[in-house]
């Protein structure tokens, strides 16, 4: 028989008791950041660490105003595509 | 993205910049221009390429996959005001034609040019009819423009 701490059951079921299914475990959602990308929008900007040329810096979008700009992404580097 | 950076002069004639974006850090970047891709492309990568381990940024373009943990092909062309005016998404299999972007990047360089005042019919490219929208066009496209002209 479990011991009980105070008002605790440490079991998780009273004596006798059949435990119930397991509740899944809680997961944390990830911090929500809402696609906000539409065309005749602005894009969002962002900073973000970046090779160029041999060395390394952050690249910021809005530095690139005034230029029109192709921005791509893809899954990953040493991929086959 | 070996595709781009062996076009990107012809993305410099048209005063485009080149950002990429994956989830890999910047120093395996490095590595993949160093070993890889300096291979395919003379010079190796001439333009940004950005890392988003995190996945923000792909989250706030909607190219976030988050089951596999990586970016889809997304392709985004952003004007001088900061303004998309393209975007175009591939899941990862399938790889982007470039001279499609080119296409449109000088069809919407048209447009930005005339003050909005042309409109590009489908399959324009440079040379081709554009179309003056306003009252007397209304209704009489097909007389200027037909499908066969695509």
């Amino acid at each position: 028989m479990a011991e009980t701490v105070g008002c605790a059951r440490t079991s998780g079921t009273v004596s006798g008791e059949t435990p119930a299914e397991p509740t899944p475990p809680v997961t944390i959602a990830p911090k929500e950041i809402p696609m906000t990308a539409r065309v005749g929008q602005k894009a969002p900007d962002f900073t973000a660490p970046a090779y160029y040329k041999g060395s390394f810096g952050p690249v910021k979008l809005s530095d690139f105003a005034g230029k029109w700009v192709l921005l791509c992404f893809y899954p990953g580097d040493f991929t086959f595509v | 993205m070996s595709a781009v950076a062996d076009k990107y002069p012809v993305l410099q004639g048209l005063g485009v910049e080149v950002i990429s974006v994956s989830v890999d850090s910047h120093f395996v970047h490095k590595m993949w221009n160093d070993h890889e891709l300096s291979k395919m492309v003379k010079g190796g990568v001439p333009f940004h390429m950005a890392s988003d381990q995190a996945g923000n940024v792909g989250r706030a373009y909607g190219v976030w996959d988050e089951n596999q943990g990586i970016e889809l092909r997304g392709r985004f062309i952003i004007d001088p005001d900061g303004i998309i005016q393209a975007m175009e998404v591939l899941t990862p299999p399938v790889g982007r034609k470039f001279s499609e972007s080119i296409r449109q990047i000088q069809a919407f360089q048209h447009v930005r040019a005339s003050g909005g005042k042309e409109a590009m019919p489908a399959g324009w490219e440079p040379g081709k009819l554009t179309l003056k929208p306003g009252p007397e066009l209304v209704g009489k496209v097909w007389e200027v423009w037909k499908p066969d002209m695509e």
